[in-house]
């Protein structure tokens, strides 16, 4: 390690390389091991045999399929949410600053090491049964039943990610916008265009790159999400990291799990390349 | 300014206020409110009482709150010594090569969390490599899951690092072990304890890996909190989600707090 910058005198043998061996050693152990192993365990039956007709099996479970489209759908649908969200709070925060607005974008910021399940705790106080919305709504309607029931649904999930993961969506953009000239507002402005048209023609074109970023960011960080399907317990919310979880905990089905882990592994690979293509257009 | 007139700006004010205090206020009070609470069955919490909190410092809750700090410390240190010998062993190689190793190094961040655990329970379930049921296999997870953010600091730091100090160091005669410990490191000094205040938050509050691999005797937090509202205990599990946040927010405000400038000044 120590060796690195120094540029070695041409006649020497270069060992330097070799100094990135034991973390890749450590990477290797702790993560491409056990990936192997997963995939190993999916495909290979019993005898040692290659066994494909039980993967497929697995993934034509009714199960499987749903949590497949329920993962998909929840996460569509959070991205879409933290996007809106995002450009709306990023827009306010950077172009009508307001006193302790840069308070706010920390506060915001905090957000990212928090843990997850933290948000589906609150909304249990919020929006449950019990909680303070549908407290307000029976008391002031002399309802008998609690009137709001979407948290237990995918809708809960959906809003529960939307709060955790708009600061993933806040961050590149708000950079994106302290690079648009402000100049170029004013001038837009004097002209006479209303903001709606400036922020469509000025602004969100500069900060595309930033959202499409953002965004597939969003879009894994959804997709792998599992603290709060969890802490939300919908006997019909489940998705696939919920699913690998109940068949290897719960029924000790190691093969359906690692088979339900592939698809989900190679999903996330998808969009995490998506998500390194978008953010070095960014940067490029 | 984007929006001119006075009461233009008043009405996305009340918008910004309206979106921020719903979304993300509410949810960290109603946690504060509910651990302070004593019942919650209207529209506001009723009675005010330390208990939960008191019950959380000893017994199983206590024990949660050392499995955490511990797993979040050894795995937080094992990270960054693996992400910045990797970030620094990176610079000596060439540019694809750095750049298709740097990738290895980002994909575990990418994978699943419980996937991550699974294959740990797998691979670490048979001879000789048995540590299921141990600690260990906990601390191993949070480290594979945190390695990639320390990684990605470190190069980040390096990036922005002008050779030129360490040409100087080493023109000045600098053996390279020296050069390291007395320039490069102290340089990037504020991204190694970034890196290490991040990975720490994220292994505070790490679940799925955790649910896969965790022994009886090594409860995190937020197993544990999982464990306390499944059984309907939302307010200790309140009161723990708090603790979870204050440990988290103390520790990355502390390392924020400290005099890198002198560190750096000093190199």
């Amino acid at each position: 390690m120590s060796d690195l910058a120094v540029r070695a005198a041409p006649a020497r043998p270069n060992f330097n390389g070799l100094w990135v061996a034991p973390p890749l050693i450590a990477l290797g152990l702790t993560f491409l091991y056990p990936l192997f192993l997963i995939a190993r365990a999916a495909l290979v039956g019993d005898a040692g045999e290659i066994d494909v007709g039980g993967f497929l099996s697995v993934l034509h479970s009714r199960a499987f399929l749903n949590a497949l489209i329920n993962t998909g759908l929840i996460a569509l649908a959070a991205t879409a949410g933290c996007l809106a969200l995002g450009v709306t709070l990023a827009l306010i925060l950077a172009f009508v600053p307001f006193p302790g607005s840069t308070f706010v974008a920390r506060l915001i910021d905090t957000f990212i090491a928090l843990p997850t399940f933290l948000v589906t705790l609150a909304f249990t106080f919020l929006y449950g049964s019990a909680g303070m919305l549908n407290g307000a709504l029976t008391q002031s309607f002399s309802l008998s039943e609690p009137p709001v029931h979407f948290l237990y649904s995918a809708w809960g999930v959906i809003l529960a990610e939307v709060t955790v993961y708009t600061p993933f969506v806040l961050r590149p953009l708000l950079a994106a916008f302290s690079l648009v000239d402000q100049s170029q507002i004013e001038v837009a402005g004097l002209l006479g265009a209303k903001p709606w048209r400036i922020v469509r023609n000025v602004i969100l074109p500069a900060a595309l790159p930033a959202a499409i970023a953002g965004g597939s960011l969003c879009l894994l960080l959804t997709v792998n999400e599992f603290g709060i399907v969890l802490f939300i317990g919908a006997k019909g919310v489940i998705t696939l990291p919920l699913l690998i979880y109940d068949k290897a905990i719960q029924e000790s089905d190691y093969q359906a799990a690692c088979a339900i882990a592939m698809v989900n592994i190679a999903l996330s690979l998808g969009l995490f390349s998506l998500y390194r293509f978008a953010a070095r257009r960014l940067g490029g | 300014m984007l929006v001119w007139s006075r009461s233009g700006r008043f009405i996305v004010w009340l918008l910004a206020a309206l979106l921020i205090g719903i979304i993300f206020i509410a949810p960290l009070a109603v946690i504060l409110a509910a651990s302070l609470a004593q019942q919650w069955n209207g529209v506001f919490p009723t009675g005010f009482t330390l208990e939960h909190y008191a019950s959380a410092a000893g017994g199983a809750s206590g024990d949660a709150v050392f499995a955490s700090l511990v797993t979040g410390l050894v795995a937080s240190l094992l990270a960054l010594l693996c992400g910045s010998w990797a970030a620094l062993a990176l610079r000596a190689q060439g540019e694809a090569w750095s750049r298709t190793l740097g990738l290895l190094f980002f994909i575990p961040s990418a994978v699943p969390s419980v996937s991550v655990g699974l294959g740990l329970l797998v691979a670490f379930s048979q001879r000789p490599l048995l540590l299921n049921g141990t600690t260990a296999i906990v601390i191993l997870a949070h480290f594979v899951l945190i390695s990639a953010f320390s990684f990605g600091n470190v190069s980040a730091g390096l990036a922005r690092l002008s050779p030129d100090y360490e040409e100087v160091a080493s023109s000045l005669g600098a053996r390279p072990t020296y050069r390291l410990v007395k320039v490069t490191l102290p340089l990037i000094a504020p991204y190694l304890i970034a890196a290490f205040g991040l990975s720490f938050a994220l292994s505070m509050g790490e679940l799925g890996a955790t649910v896969m691999v965790y022994p009886p005797g090594w409860v995190t937090l937020p197993v544990a909190i999982f464990g306390l509202t499944d059984r309907g205990d939302i307010f200790s599990g309140a009161a723990l989600t708090m603790i979870l946040v204050a440990a988290t927010l103390a520790l990355l405000i502390g390392l924020e707090r400290l005099p890198l400038g002198a560190v750096g000044r000093r190199a």
